[in-house]
Order: structure tokens, then C-alpha cells, then sequence
């Protein structure tokens, strides 16, 4: 508890001092003359680009100790000139969300709820099922006889929050595979 | 968009969906630019414009229809622009009727299969060599749609042409005649927009048009949502080249995409229609290679798709490098083939019908986002396995024991036999790569730190994926794996193990295979040759990674540059910021005016120039005549601002690539509240139905029954949340803002059903039964249509019914039936019918009671509403010669 | 319109016995281009990691779930739905205020006018519309004469050297006598710092700010001030509804836009927060308004409760004591919770 003097009571401070409508520079706190700017104290600061809607608006995010402190608008940016709306402007708490989840989950057959998995252990398994369900929906050709080399047992949907590198690669592997049923949120 | 000097937004609430991207029309509107909201309801977008326009979901064809009559009844076109940019003065085939004949139907269509045979719509031609319209595979009414994206399909090189606009047969002739009866009359009939609304907002878009002016329209998935939502956009478009409003600066018609990445995702396409670049999948009848080109381009005709040999070749070398030979037709038979539409709503069907056995969920959230979700969970159940990536544990991996049908015991979890994996994903600081905004523009993030727990980007998930598919392969003699083990995959890895996005992103700009400047990276598209000396993943974004630099990165301030921005990310093509920009000069060459100049011809220099860089061949005089031999890009003249089309010509007619009408028509929606008021054809004839005991549609007006779901209901997305929610209800800052699931209604509508501001409501639909809070307001009007009171109700879709988030509820997709529009496949999610009532929704097995009750006393059977020609003198008129 | 020039008034830091004051700093929030979109009250949040508010419940006023400013709300976003003849009565009592002689600023400017506006759009008495939907972003006021800071007993509440008002988070002891001293009901005590979620999970360490009890309220992001940042509200907003900068000019571009909106017609446009001479002694945050300050929940003529003390004490000790006595009480019964 902050101590208590008298003397410093603003009621009595204005009369006392010329202070006539009671504000004073010495009731500053250590802490408060300390005080700065949280960005300032970032090791580093990242050019980005918002994750929400199609407008592009440019980010920068701040990392201190390798961990996100803080998002906010690029103003450099010609396209948001430094402004962000409501979902932009929570950038930060979508990376550092109460809610977000770290671990690879499994769902068995029947369970009636998750287990933790090893990743390595959960992509292996991924992989094994793919090409299992390849094989079981392959069709080499239609009725009449001509040429369909793919796979109706795999589908995709999403893409539209993912980047263009990882578009590429989905799309590529996917075609590769012969999995044709691949979807994002343009369709929807 | 700040160079609009009049802004209509519709079927977008801009303000809401892209605040950001709303301060260029703040500012616009502040240097004195007048804004027009046109939609059902008013919205934080109307409350910021001059105007707002009520409308009735779903009519805006009539509204823009009525906007083309006006124009052309009253010689408001923009004359020097239309007579030598657009098809206006091109001679349609003698064989062609319009709906003004046909009562609703177009020429060419076949009610057995609900196809348009289209060749009557193509060009009239003088001579039978150049009539060849249809190449290889897509003369079949279906493929059409799946088999070429943006860049227009072939047409008829030499069409007749009657410069003088008079001839009956001339595109513009008809167009007259097709819109003749879309009057102010007719949009207040069907609209339930004033006379008044409408002279205003014809005067503001007429007065602001033309060489000194421009208008630019804005719009969204309020026009793509319906089973004509791609016509909505052909109409607007029409409207805007009859204005001259496009490739100029502040014109155009912007589309406002909800995802970071939609653009990207559909030029490098998550999307089982095309490849990188819009280069078409190949469907099954196209045997060989030399088909599959065929189908997309003559070598002979106009513009840059004639060189689609050169970038399909660059794209199979990308992906299988050495494998890829001339022998093997470069590989192409490595690529699956399609039979039909793939689409995500097929896959569904194909699900329900035990025949997909794996499915991935990356970044999206179905079993909410998705038209009909209980369908869409009830789909999931019959997967062997189920893999989502999320950040989040989203409602799409959690319904096997919290979503609304365990709730109803319509499924039981210990009986549910699908593996779900769940991973969690990296977000978009935790790895680097690009995203492409809306208008084309691709930048670049740099990775801020490093993925934390288990959490991987995609990249690091599919390649790892790859990698060990490819090595459970290795041994494998089986020519079906040749495709995965000849497939290039070979990324440098970072220190972490991450694959280099940029490495990628070098792959799909492409690079010189051979000659002196092997292994260098091309510069543009134009440098890709058909025979296997260059490679390239997407040939649009060719140029983005020139000179062996990432120009996704490039960040000049903005302050630092003119307004064109050209040093800020790339855009593609070639980093050009407005497409088509050859239009904003006049056929000459000149500013149409000084104020709205943007490239012109520099005689001097003997090239095009100006602030952007030019979307033409940059050498190409205003007069040229090419030789009349010549295909490609050397075919363009000098007044072909269109490049990307096969005539160099903006489309007020499609002779191709629509297949559902050359002209847009006003249908009225597959749910609708009353009798489309133009045609005895009431819904498309050719929308993409699923008649299916899940999928039940309403009785049409007039139908018994139909009195059942007497409710309009539109759905939308507000400012504080974020489509599907899986990016904003786990965020408490943006939860508490938007918290629950709440329908608008009007007051009038409240008084009529005895519901409560801010109580419950139940909504009832073929489909589902959800429950909201009850906004009632004067935002929304009910409208008089067709001599009826219509109500609308309003339902935002962010909510979902889960036990994770932070905010959950009712998801109003649940409402939502399955029907699609027939060129792209995107559901009809911005129009049903419903019932609604005071209180809390049904639980448990009551739910699925009250539903079937309603199915039960509207008398629905899965052909209700699913005829596709409503005309019963159809039949009658075939028979008549005349 | 007749014009008069803006009444000066000494910048309140300058009795305050800085080294080296800075000029005053305010807002300026012109609520007729703000497109409720939130995105202040979330980037205040954010940078100030201050709890979300409520229990995730529909408040039932419009697209509003935040309520009011407080503890925890440091930006608030109020929306208003009106009705035609609602607009009517706006623009009769804006014009009156006029008459009365409201004191505007400068000649009217030229504007987006000379870059061609159509003819028809030209700016003149505009068709009263049928219905609007007022949104505006309610801040702190960082009053001239702050009660709140007037009445702190602990010397937790302070004047910045720019100016502006800010609670010392250190020294305050949670008394609560600030609360009663704020006549626009703005500052207000945390009762729980953490941001939860219904399913019982906390924010991660990062976003952690327990400060229970302690008085809590916009600081005019002060920490960012001293490195010369925008504060995150007015950065973020998406159309420069919330204009931050010197005091001075943001009262001249306050005075400037309700100029020109009167010369377009809408004279339901008015100032609050601009007047020296109102109970507070004008406000650092000031508002361009489009109704009556009731309609937004502001109080129409706040007063603060001690702004006539040192002309009353002058008169009567006896106040002096009394006023000494009630606060004290305040401090020993508030006390830290």
C-alpha cells in the first residue's frame, strides 16, 4: 500500500501549492516514470500480413524472448496505411489464445473421447491410411474404357486461410496421388 | 476504389466485412464520391452511405437488368468505348433465341438432362472456317463449367460485325430486346425497391460515368451465394462496359473476398476444377495432350491463352522434372481425370454413400460453414478417417460427441467408427509464405517465431506426408505410383526442418531448364516455351520471383510511392495493379480525360506508359491491324483491351462459358417467396439439384404447403467474427462482442409472431430447426413484392454448436439447403424459407420431431421445388413450328 | 455561419511542475464517419490486456454487448437506431446551438468539391433520410479539471506531462472515491483481472494482468505516448474516426468538420468536450456528436464535483474540512480489497 502523507492529499496539495486546479508532477511513482512503451522493448519486430479477410492489410508483429507481445497495423503499407479492424486488431491474442490448441489428438473408433498421440506416431498412421484408401477407390478406367487414373477414397477441403506455397504442395501431392476431391471456401 | 466518383455496393456489406478496406470509400466519399448500399438489410455499410436501397434477397438481376434497360432506353452509354472495347457490334447466329422468345428459356435446352446445347449462341460467322466454335471436349454442356476458370474460352475467330448497331442480330440489339421489360415498374414488383430509389440510383451511377467519371461496384458472396450468382456478376458486368467503367481507375467491379487467401486458393486452387495458373483439369474425353489443349485455346485465336501449350508443359516439368518428356506428352497422363463436377457438395453425397474413406479439414469448419450441416456431420460419420488441421478444436472435429445430432440421438458416439486425428497448426507468424489479397496482390510474411508444441504449418504437414508416402512406395513397380515417385520433392529444409516456402514459392514462378541461362528464374510468362526448356508451377504468378528476387517482399512505404504502388508485394500478372488497363485510354490511344488517365500511348517512344504497368502488349500501336494469320498474343489489335479474352472484346453477350444463358435472366431463387414476375420459368432450369430426403426444399408459391415456411431468410457475416468461427469465437476479445446466435427481424414481423426483443425465437426450414436471440429493428423492412407483404429475417452464421469455444450457438446453416449454381458450384446460401416462433427450440429427439412435423404438414417429398422447367406450356411450344 | 476563434485555454500541464511539459494531447472522435466497427475497443484491450467484459450474453441494445466504459472497457462503441422524425428534432436542436452561437472555427474549406463532385451531389440541405443507425466510440475524457483525479487521495491519479489523466496502478489503493468524483461515470474499480473463458481456461502468462480492486481507466495508451506511438485505438481505426494529436489541432479539426457538415446541411452536427467554459473545463478527448450527448449516454452539462472548490474554500474553510473528512472515510473504508 502506497504511503500515506497528508501533505500530498490533492484537496490539501492545491491549496498549498499554486496548484490551483491540483495536478502535480510529484506525485509521479517510480514505476510510472519507468513506464514505456511494450513495443519498445521488443527484440525484434516482423513484417506480416493479417490471416483474417482478403484485404491484405500489412501487420507487425513484435517478439520479445521468441514469444508475440504484441500486433498492430503496418502503416508502410499502401494498402491499410497502419489501421486494422476489430479481428486484425486481435491478432495477437488469436496467436496467444486461451483456447488454442499444442497437441496432436486421436479420436479411436468408437472412443468417446480423444487421447494424446506422439506426431511422428499420428503422420506414419496419416500416411498408412492414405495409401490404403487410395488403393481400395482406385479406378484406372471409366465404363467405355478410357483413362481416369485416380483415387475417389481421399478428400480435402480448405485452402483459403492456408498460403500459396501450401496450396501448391496439397494440390500437387494430391494430384500425383490421383485426389481429385480437393475443395476450399472459394466454392463456399 | 478512391478514384470512384460514385460507389455501389452490392450483395457486400463492406463495412462490416472489410472495414479496412471501407476507408477508400470513406475517403472517396469525403473528397465528395457518392455511396449507394444496395441490400436487404441495413447495415453498418448503409448507416456510412448516402443511400441504402432495400431490397428482396435474391432480385438483383432484375435491379441491374432494369439498370441496363435504363441506360440503353435513355442513350446513356458510353458510345466510343462500347463500339470499339465490347462485343456490342458483333452478330449473334440466326439460330439463337432469347428468353423473350422462349418464354424464360434460351435456346438449346434439353429437359431431360437440364443442359443448354449452346451452339446456337455462338457468333455468326461469314465463313464456315472460322466457325469451329466447340474444341474437343467442351462441346458437353456439363464440362464447361469445370473446364476453364478465368480466361474465357475460344470463340469463333472472325465474327460478322454491323458497326452501326442496328442489325436485329447484333449483340447489342438483342441485349435491348432482352432487357426490354426490366422496367423501374418491374424492380419495384419484384424487387420491392421504389421508383424513387431507383431514378436515384440510375441518375447517380449515369451521371458519374463516362470519359471524366467513373462508378465502381462492390460486391461479395451476397451475389455469388445463389444458384445465379455467377450471372449476378455477368450483370454488373455488362452495366459497367456499357458505362465504360472498366479497366479505368475508379471503375470496375471489385469482389470482396472473406479469406486471406481466397484468391490465392483459387489461382493455385485448392479446387478439384483447375490447375495452377486456371489451366483446366483435364476431363476424361480428353485422351491425349493435344486434346487437353484444344479445350482450352486454338493457337489461333486472340490474346495470351494461346500460349496455354507453353504453360501447361512449364507446369507438368515443375512437378515432374525428368519424368516429364516429350515421349510421355510431358507427362500429362500422370494427371487424374474428371467425369463431372467434384465439387465439395458431391464429395458429400460420395460420403453419405460410404465411397470416400479419408477426408482432410485444413483451416475450414464445415460441419458450421457448410449449407446444410447436419448433413455435413451426418457425412463425416461415414468416413474410415478423419484428419483436421486447425488452430483451434473446432466444431468439425468435436461433432462425434457434442454436435447437435448426438444431442437429438440421431448418431451415438460409441457407435460413430471414424478415426479423427486432430493437429494443431501453425499460425500466420509462426511460418512464412504468401498470401494473395484481393485484388491480385501477393505479399509476403516473414516467419516472427517458431511454431509452438506440435503445431505445423501446412507446408511442413504435406511434405512430411509426401516424404513418407513416397518411401512406403519406393519399392513399388505398380506404373499408378509412378506419378508420387517421379513427383519432384525435393525442397531445401531449414534448420527446424521446415521446407523453404521460398523455394517453393521459385518453383512455382519457374525457371530456364536449359541454354545459357539454365537454372535462372523467368521474368515473365511470355518467356515459357512448349518444349520443355523452361518449368513453372503457376504461369500467372511468373515474375513474382525475377531475378532470383521475392517480389511478394518487396516494401517501399506507401508513403514513399505514387498511388498505383507498384513496389509494394507483386500483382499478378506481371505486377500489374488494373487489369485491362488498356481501356482507360480511348481507342487512339489518349486519356479518355485527364482526370481519369492511368496508361496511354506514347507516340514518341512508340509504347504504352503511365503510373501501372501496361496489361497490353507494350509495343502494340492504338491502330494496329494484326496480320489476320496470326494467333496469340500477335493477334490483338490495337483496340483489344481485353486480352485474356479470345476476341480482345469486353462480353455484354457470352457466346461461351456461361452454361446457363448468354444473358443473364432473373429466376426466381430455388426457395422463394413468390412467382417470378418476368418468366413462366420460375427457379434456373439449370441449377445443380440434390433431391434428397436430407436436402427437402420448400413448395413453391402457390404450391400447397407452401403457407408452411412462410419466412424469407438471408444469411450474412458481421464485423466481430469471422466466418465459420474458428478463428474468432476462441478469442474471448472478439466473443464478447458478438456472443450469441441472433435472428433480425422487423417489427412488424415480431408483432405478427409474438416474438420478444432480445427473447428466443425458433426458426424452422425444410432442413433443420435452430434457435436465436431476437433483434427486432428497423433495419429491416418487410417489402412489398408482387403484391404481398414479404418479411426477411436475418441470420449471421458465425455460431456453432460445440463445448470448446468460447461462444457457441445455433449455426444458420443448419437452415441451409443444398442447391448450386450451375458454372461454379457455390450453393444458394443467401436465400430460403422458414417458419418462426416465440421460445427456445425443441431438445433431444423433439428437435428431429418438430422438423419432421413441418415436412409433414407442408407435404414434402424430395421432388418438392426440385422440377427443373415450371412452364407446363413447355412441352406444347416445342411442338409448335412457329 | 458566423465564426469566432477558439477560445485558449493554459494547457493544465502547465501548473503542473514539469521539467519539460509536452503540448496537451487529446482525442478527437468525429462519430460521423466511425463505422461501428470495434476495432478500437479491441486493439485497447489487447495493448492494455485488459479482461473481456460481461458473460458472453446479448446486452439487448442494438449491436452493443460491451455495455459501458469501464473498469475493463476502456473504449466503448454505442449504437443508436433512429427514426426519422428522431433526425428531424437532431438537426433542429444542432441548429439552434448554432444560433446560440457555438464557437466554430475558420472560413469553410474548400474540399473534395473542387475535385469534382457531380453537380447533383453538390453539398447543400440533404433528403432527411428514414432511418439511421448512430454509432460512436466513447472514450475517457481527460478532463480539463478532472474530478477523479481531484478527489484521489493516495496522489495515484496523476496529470501527465501531455496533459492527460492516468492512474497510477502502483500507488492506487483501491479506495473508490474516484469513482464517485467522475461525472461522466467513466473510471471505475477491476474486480477481477483475468481473462476467462466459459470453459474455465485462463489467458496464457503474456496476457496475465491480475490488478484486482484497483482503479481502472483509459490512460491515453501513456506508455506508448512516451515513445512517440499513436495510441492503439486511434492507430487502429479503420477511417480515422479517432483522430489522436495535439490538443490544439484536434479542437481546430473538430471545429473545421462540424463547419462543414452544417454547410452540407447536417446540422444535427455539434461539438462536446470543446467548450472551456462547460463544468470540466473542456475535455482532452473531445466528440463531433449527430445528436443530443443524452441519446450516447453522455451527461448533457457534466460538472465536476470539485471543479468550484478552490473558489468555494476561499469562502468557507468549513468545506474544506468537510470535504476532507468525506474522503478520508472514503480511504479508510475502501481500502484494498
Amino acid at each position: 500500500m502506497a504511503r500515506f502523507s497528508f501533505l500530498e492529499w490533492p484537496v490539501v496539495r492545491q491549496l498549498r501549492t499554486a496548484d490551483s486546479t491540483a495536478r502535480s508532477s510529484a506525485t509521479v511513482s517510480e514505476h510510472t516514470r519507468e513506464l514505456t512503451s511494450r513495443n519498445a522493448t521488443a527484440d525484434r519486430v516482423v513484417q506480416s500480413v493479417c490471416p483474417y479477410c482478403a484485404v491484405g492489410c500489412g501487420q507487425k508483429v513484435y517478439v520479445k524472448d521468441e514469444k508475440v507481445i504484441q500486433i498492430e497495423g503496418d502503416p508502410d503499407s499502401p494498402i491499410s496505411r497502419g489501421r486494422l479492424c476489430p479481428k486484425g486488431a486481435a491478432s495477437e491474442q488469436l496467436v496467444n489464445a486461451p483456447g488454442r490448441q499444442y497437441e496432436v489428438l486421436y479420436r479411436a473408433p468408437r472412443a468417446k473421447d480423444w487421447q494424446k498421440l506422439d506426431l511422428e506416431q499420428a503422420v506414419e498412421m496419416v500416411a498408412d491410411r492414405f495409401l490404403e484408401a487410395r488403393r481400395n477407390k482406385w479406378q484406372d478406367a471409366d465404363d467405355k474404357g478410357r483413362r481416369l487414373n485416380r483415387t475417389m477414397g481421399i478428400a480435402a477441403l480448405g485452402g483459403a486461410t492456408l498460403d500459396n506455397e501450401e496450396n501448391y504442395l496439397i494440390k500437387k501431392l494430391f494430384t500425383a496421388a490421383g485426389a481429385i476431391q480437393i475443395e476450399n471456401q472459394a466454392r463456399i | 476504389m478512391a478514384n470512384a466518383d460514385c460507389i455501389v455496393i452490392q450483395g457486400s456489406n463492406m463495412a462490416e466485412c472489410h472495414p479496412v478496406g471501407f476507408q477508400w470509400v470513406a475517403e472517396a466519399k469525403a473528397r465528395g464520391a457518392r455511396v449507394i448500399h444496395v441490400d436487404p438489410r441495413f447495415t453498418r455499410t448503409s448507416a456510412s452511405a448516402d443511400r441504402h436501397v432495400p431490397i428482396r434477397a435474391g432480385s438483383d438481376v432484375v435491379l441491374l437488368g432494369a439498370l441496363i434497360n435504363h441506360v440503353l432506353q435513355n442513350d446513356l452509354w458510353f458510345k466510343e468505348y462500347v463500339t470499339s472495347y465490347t462485343n456490342a457490334p458483333f452478330l449473334i447466329s440466326d439460330d439463337f433465341k432469347d428468353t423473350e422468345d422462349l418464354d424464360g428459356l434460351f435456346s438449346g435446352y434439353d429437359p431431360e438432362t437440364g443442359h443448354y446445347d449452346r451452339s446456337s449462341w455462338a457468333y455468326k460467322t461469314d465463313d464456315d472456317a472460322g466457325a469451329e466454335p466447340e474444341h474437343g471436349a467442351s462441346a458437353s454442356g456439363r464440362a464447361e463449367g469445370e473446364s476453364h476458370g478465368s480466361g474465357g474460352p475460344p470463340v469463333a475467330k472472325r465474327p460478322m460485325r454491323d458497326d452501326t448497331l442496328q442489325d436485329p442480330r447484333t449483340v447489342f440489339q438483342i441485349l435491348k430486346r432482352h432487357y426490354s421489360r426490366y422496367t423501374p415498374e418491374m424492380v419495384q414488383e419484384t424487387c420491392g425497391v421504389s421508383v424513387e430509389d431507383f431514378e436515384y440510383l440510375a441518375r447517380s451511377i449515369t451521371e458519374n460515368s463516362g470519359r471524366d467519371r467513373t462508378t465502381c461496384f462492390a460486391y461479395a458472396v451476397g451475389w455469388t451465394q445463389h444458384t445465379l450468382g455467377a450471372q449476378f456478376i455477368r450483370t454488373a458486368s455488362i452495366l459497367q462496359l456499357l458505362l465504360g467503367n472498366m479497366g479505368r481507375p475508379g471503375g470496375g467491379i471489385m469482389a470482396l473476398r472473406g479469406h486471406a487467401s481466397i484468391q490465392g486458393s483459387t489461382d493455385i486452387p485448392t479446387l478439384f476444377n483447375i490447375l495452377p495458373g486456371y489451366l483446366p483439369m483435364p476431363t476424361v474425353d480428353m485422351e491425349t495432350f493435344q486434346d487437353y489443349l484444344d479445350s482450352i485455346a486454338s493457337k489461333q485465336q486472340k490474346g495470351f491463352w494461346a500460349n496455354a501449350d507453353a504453360y501447361s508443359v512449364s507446369l507438368l516439368k515443375a512437378w515432374w522434372g525428368e519424368a516429364s518428356q516429350p515421349e510421355n506428352n510431358w507427362a500429362y497422363d500422370y494427371i487424374p481425370r474428371l467425369t463431372g463436377p467434384h465439387g465439395t457438395y458431391q464429395t458429400l453425397e460420395a460420403m453419405m454413400r460410404d465411397e470416400v474413406e479419408g477426408y482432410f479439414i485444413l483451416g475450414q469448419n464445415p460441419a458450421v460453414g457448410s449449407a446444410n450441416g447436419r448433413m455435413q456431420r451426418m457425412g463425416m460419420s461415414h468416413l474410415k478417417w478423419l484428419v483436421v488441421r486447425d488452430l483451434n478444436m473446432i466444431e468439425s472435429a468435436t461433432w462425434w460427441k457434442d454436435g447437435p445430432e448426438i444431442a437429438s440421438g440421431e448418431m451415438r458416439t460409441e457407435d460413430i467408427e471414424t478415426e479423427v486425428f486432430f493437429f494443431p497448426a501453425a499460425t500466420h507468424v509462426e511460418k512464412s509464405g504468401t498470401f494473395t489479397q484481393t485484388q491480385r496482390l501477393l505479399q509476403w510474411r516473414h516467419q516472427a517465431v517458431t511454431p509452438p508444441g506440435d503445431c505445423q504449418s501446412e507446408l511442413k504437414f504435406f511434405h512430411d506426408l509426401g516424404q513418407r508416402i513416397r518411401a512406403k512406395l519406393a519399392d513399388s513397380e505398380d506404373p499408378r505410383d509412378r506419378p508420387l515417385l517421379d513427383l519432384t520433392w525435393d525442397y531445401p529444409l531449414h534448420d527446424d526442418g521446415d521446407p523453404s516456402s521460398e523455394a517453393v514459392l521459385a518453383e512455382i514462378n519457374g525457371r530456364f531448364l536449359t541454354g545459357e541461362d539454365a537454372g535462372k528464374p523467368l521474368s515473365t510468362f511470355n518467356q515459357m516455351k512448349p518444349d520443355g526448356s523452361t518449368s513453372g508451377g503457376c504461369w500467372i504468378y511468373t515474375g513474382v520471383y525475377a531475378d532470383g528476387i521475392n517480389h511478394a517482399a518487396d516494401r517501399m512505404p506507401g508513403q514513399e510511392q505514387d498511388q498505383i504502388a507498384s513496389k509494394w508485394g507483386w500483382a499478378w500478372p506481371a505486377n500489374r495493379r488494373i487489369l485491362y488497363n488498356r481501356a482507360s485510354a480511348d481507342p487512339e490511344g489518349k486519356p479518355w480525360s485527364e482526370r481519369k488517365k492511368l496508361i496511354w500511348w506514347d507516340q514518341d517512344a512508340g509504347r504504352w506508359t503511365g503510373p501501372d504497368v501496361p496489361d497490353f502488349p507494350v509495343d502494340r500501336a492504338p491502330g494496329t491491324v494484326p496480320d489476320p494469320d496470326a494467333g496469340g498474343p500477335a493477334a490483338l489489335a490495337g483496340d483489344d483491351p481485353f486480352i485474356m479474352q479470345s476476341d480482345g472484346k469486353g462480353w455484354l453477350f457470352a457466346p461461351k462459358g456461361m452454361v446457363d444463358g448468354p444473358l443473364p435472366a432473373h429466376y426466381e431463387a430455388q426457395e422463394s417467396p413468390v412467382v417470378n414476375p418476368l418468366y413462366p420459368q420460375q427457379p434456373s432450369p439449370t441449377r445443380e439439384l440434390f433431391p434428397r430426403g436430407d436436402n427437402l426444399t420448400a413448395p413453391r408459391y402457390g404450391q400447397a404447403g407452401n403457407e408452411v415456411y412462410p419466412y424469407m431468410f438471408t444469411t450474412y457475416r458481421l464485423t466481430e467474427q469471422h466466418t465459420a468461427g474458428g478463428m474468432s469465437r476462441w478469442l474471448p476479445y472478439l466473443a464478447e462482442l458478438q456472443p450469441e446466435m441472433f435472428c433480425e427481424i422487423s417489427a412488424e414481423l415480431a408483432e405478427e409472431r409474438g416474438l420478444e426483443p432480445y427473447g428466443w425465437a425458433t426458426l424452422v426450414s425444410p432442413r433443420a430447426v435452430i434457435e436465436a436471440k431476437v433483434l427486432v429493428t428497423d433495419r429491416v423492412v418487410s417489402l412489398d413484392v408482387a403484391g404481398r407483404r414479404i418479411h426477411q429475417i436475418g441470420l449471421p452464421y458465425h455460431w456453432g454448436v460445440g463445448s470448446d469455444a468460447v461462444v457457441t450457438g445455433d449455426s444458420a446453416n443448419d437452415l441451409m439447403g443444398i442447391t448450386l449454381d450451375p458454372n461454379v458450384h457455390i450453393q444458394e446460401s443467401k436465400v430460403g424459407m422458414c417458419d418462426i416462433r416465440p421460445g427456445r427450440r425443441p431438445r433431444g429427439e423433439a428437435a428431429t420431431r418438430l422438423v419432421s412435423e413441418y415436412q409433414q404438414r407442408a407435404g414434402l417429398t424430395v421432388e418438392t421445388g426440385n422440377e427443373r422447367v415450371t412452364d407446363p406450356d413447355l412441352e406444347l411450344r416445342k411442338e409448335d413450328p412457329s | 455561419m458566423t465564426s469566432e476563434p477558439v477560445q485558449q485555454r493554459p494547457n493544465p500541464t502547465g501548473d503542473a511542475h514539469y521539467d519539460h511539459p509536452h503540448s496537451r494531447r487529446g482525442f478527437f472522435t468525429d462519430t460521423s464517419i466511425c463505422i461501428g466497427c470495434k476495432a478500437c475497443e479491441v486493439a485497447c484491450k489487447e495493448w492494455n490486456r485488459n479482461p473481456a467484459d460481461g458473460d458472453y450474453e446479448i446486452l439487448g441494445s442494438s449491436y452493443d454487448n460491451t455495455g459501458a466504459l469501464g473498469a475493463d472497457t476502456w473504449r466503448h462503441v454505442a449504437f443508436i437506431e433512429q427514426d426519422r422524425e428522431r433526425i428531424e428534432e437532431a438537426r433542429e436542436s444542432g441548429r439552434k446551438l448554432v444560433d446560440l452561437g457555438m464557437p466554430q472555427v475558420g472560413p469553410p474549406q474548400e474540399r473534395g468539391v473542387a475535385d469534382g463532385a457531380a453537380s447533383s451531389s453538390a453539398t447543400h440541405t440533404p433528403d432527411t433520410p428514414e432511418f439511421r443507425w448512430l454509432m460512436s466510440s466513447d472514450v475517457c475524457k481527460h478532463c480539463t479539471n478532472a474530478g477523479c483525479l481531484d478527489v484521489c487521495p493516495t496522489g495515484a491519479l496523476f496529470r501527465t506531462e501531455y496533459g492527460t489523466v492516468v492512474v497510477q496502478e502502483d500507488i492506487c489503493n483501491g479506495c473508490g472515491t474516484c469513482v464517485a468524483g467522475c461525472p461522466f461515470g467513466v473510471i471505475e474499480r477491476r474486480e477481477d483481472g483475468l481473462v476467462s473463458t466459459p470453459a474455465g481456461r485462463e489467458m496464457p502468462d503474456t496476457v496475465k494482468k491480475p490488478q484486482n480492486g484497483v482503479a481502472q481507466k483509459c490512460t491515453l495508451c501513456y506508455d506508448r505516448m512516451k515513445d512517440d506511438e499513436t495510441p492503439a485505438c486511434a492507430k487502429t481505426c479503420p477511417t480515422t474516426s479517432i483522430k489522436y494529436g495535439e490538443r490544439e489541432d484536434m479542437l481546430a479539426a473538430a471545429h473545421e468538420r462540424v463547419a462543414q457538415l452544417h454547410e452540407q446541411g447536417m446540422t444535427e452536427a455539434r461539438l462536446y468536450g470543446a467548450n472551456p467554459d462547460d463544468g470540466v473545463g473542456g475535455t482532452g478527448s473531445i466528440f463531433l456528436l449527430l445528436d443530443e450527448p443524452e441519446v450516447y449516454g453522455l451527461p448533457p452539462d457534466p460538472r465536476v464535483p470539485t471543479a468550484d472548490l478552490a473558489h468555494t474554500f476561499k469562502r468557507a474553510g468549513v468545506a474544506m474540512a468537510g470535504m476532507a473528512l468525506a474522503t478520508a472515510t472514503a480511504f479508510m473504508v475502501g481500502g484494498r480489497r
